[in-house]
């Protein structure tokens, strides 16, 4: 039977991907085996033990049974509760931080030698002056989030807004637009698409960052949850979390290209 | 003095290699009277799109001015409004998002059904109802250049400054859109200045054509009455005497005389030192 080309292609997708699936799955479970042949405790767990901790995990999410034992969709609501805030928060600024370095060369060449010093510093290494500074590690592991998603926003949208082209800004003097006009009809919209292209790179580096924050400062989140799995022994329970993380990584890529889709345009 | 004043203005950029000052034109002088519709024709280079840009504000001349009704101008405003070869619509605003834009700008007081009304009128005048909702992407160059004039028209501005409008619509749209703005224009009165290089369309549409020498160092070299009585067609304009002889008194110039009085200006120019005038600025 005739296949389109695009269809095959689809059709060999779908094949390399379950092949890659069974690939791992396969090369986990031998890797599990191959640890459990001595004394039972010093193996790696399966896949199967692992479903079966998953399905134990999802079946009951929410529980809460004092500080050291809550449900997985509780710790995840901790974490993603602590990503809005800082994530949100450095958005707003970093978006009009940028906006301002993007309309003014002047302004951007001044203060990108600072960026580019703040730039590399991994988001963790202010945990301690936050720590002193509020001390309150909640909102320090918040202040984290801040940090971890400030640059790649900022960068982004610096750049979104200093190649607006001259025409829309021409169109936007001859109307005479007054500032916040000018800002939310024109330089918004423009920059629009370089602006989620960096909102997406800040949502994965504040995922990212936010586990390593919470297993420092312990007590709530999928980080500390991670920690705490791992001194219980649990390692079914480790890297149920590790795939739960990779997932929710996905899920707000996602959700992020879709609005993207929302703002771009064709010239 | 005339409704719009082009006083003695001239024009220098920075030279390619940053050493100098390279000057695009000077010393241009011209009038255009209320509701009159002048055109200015000329080679690329020879800095007119420059011209229409320092009337509409966005460019300041190096030396000279532009009055408008009296009054210098210092920078853009909602006494006058461009229409772009390039269109320049918000990509991301549908037509009649583009056309309110400019609508609330020109009427800041006005409740926003009157400025819906206000839109509406205008997008049905160029035709594009039915299209309200599309966005520039979606529509073809003719129709996006409808939307400039719409989007210009509706502001009621006092001079219309038109920018090769229709230098990037195809040859047969073209005549159709000529003619609508020939209609709007015959219904506003607007004061319109607009730049060419299509000869047939300058004398289909103006009173009077500026024609300029070559760039750089451009001089306005005469202005041509178009002595063509309105309402003027495509169809009829043609057979018309007095349209034969200025299209080939406007062809032979950009042929050969806007290169050969350029030479001219600038030999007489630079041996003195001093400023070509006199003869080439027009004495109107």
């Amino acid at each position: 039977m005739a296949m389109t080309a695009a269809r095959r292609e689809r059709v060999r997708t779908v094949v390399y991907s379950l092949v890659l699936l069974v690939v791992c799955l396969g090369a986990w479970q031998a890797l599990a085996g191959a640890g459990g042949k001595g004394s039972k405790g010093s193996g790696i767990p399966g896949p199967v033990a692992v479903a079966q901790t998953s399905w134990h995990m999802l079946a009951d999410p929410f529980y809460d049974r004092g500080p050291n034992d809550k449900g997985f969709g509780l710790q995840l609501g901790y974490s993603l509760g602590r990503l809005a805030m800082g994530y949100l928060a450095a958005s707003v600024v970093a978006i009009m931080l940028g906006v301002a370095l993007g309309s003014s060369p002047a302004l951007f060449k001044a203060a990108n030698p600072f960026i580019q010093i703040l730039k590399p510093i991994s988001p963790l290494a202010w945990m301690p002056l936050f720590l002193y500074t509020i001390k309150n590690a909640g909102q320090a592991a918040v202040l984290v989030i801040f940090m971890s998603s400030l640059w790649p926003t900022m960068a982004n949208t610096a750049f979104g807004v200093a190649s607006i082209k001259r025409d829309y800004l021409n169109v936007s003097r001859l109307l005479q637009l007054s500032w916040p006009r000018r800002f939310f009809q024109v330089i918004l919209p423009a920059a629009a698409p370089a602006i989620l292209a960096g909102l997406r790179i800040s949502i994965g580096s504040a995922w990212v960052a936010i586990v390593a924050a919470e297993m420092l400062i312990g007590g709530t989140g999928v980080g500390y949850f991670v920690w705490n799995e791992w001194n219980n022994l649990a390692l079914n329970s480790v890297i149920f979390a590790i795939l739960a993380i990779g997932l929710v990584g996905v899920l707000l890529d996602f959700g992020l290209g879709r609005v993207a889709k929302l703002v771009a345009y064709t010239e | 003095m005339a409704f719009l004043e082009i006083d003695h203005a001239t024009k220098f950029f920075p030279d390619p290699d940053g050493r100098g000052q390279l000057c695009v034109f000077r010393d241009v002088a011209f009038g255009v009277e209320r509701g009159e519709f002048v055109t200015m024709v000329g080679h690329s280079g020879c800095g007119k799109s420059t011209l229409l840009n320092i009337i509409a504000g966005l460019e300041t001349p190096s030396l000279g001015g532009v009055v408008l009704e009296g009054r210098e101008i210092s920078g853009p405003g909602m006494d006058r409004m461009v229409v772009f070869q390039n269109f320049s619509l918000m990509p991301w605003m549908t037509v009649t998002q583009n056309v309110r834009l400019a609508v609330r700008s020109a009427y800041p007081s006005w409740p926003s059904r009157k400025i819906e009304e206000w839109v509406e009128r205008y997008v049905e005048m160029v035709g594009l109802t039915g299209a309200e909702n599309k966005r520039p992407s979606a529509l073809s160059g003719g129709m996006k250049q409808r939307v400039g004039l719409a989007r210009a028209f509706a502001t009621e501005p006092k001079v219309l400054l038109l920018d090769e409008p229709f230098a990037q619509i195809d040859a047969l749209t073209r005549g159709v859109i000529q003619e609508e703005l020939v209609r709007m224009w015959t219904a506003s009165r607007n004061t319109v200045f607009m730049v060419t290089h299509d000869v047939d369309e300058a004398i289909l549409l103006s009173d009077r054509i500026a024609l300029m020498t070559n760039g750089p160092d451009a001089r306005l070299a005469e202005i041509v009455e178009v002595k063509i009585a309105r309402p003027r067609f495509r169809s009829s304009i043609i057979d018309d005497p007095e349209y034969a002889r200025l299209r080939s008194h406007i062809i032979h110039f950009l042929v050969e005389r806007s290169r050969h009085l350029q030479e001219q200006a600038v030999a007489e120019a630079h041996p003195e030192g001093s400023r070509a005038a006199g003869e080439l600025i027009p004495t109107r």
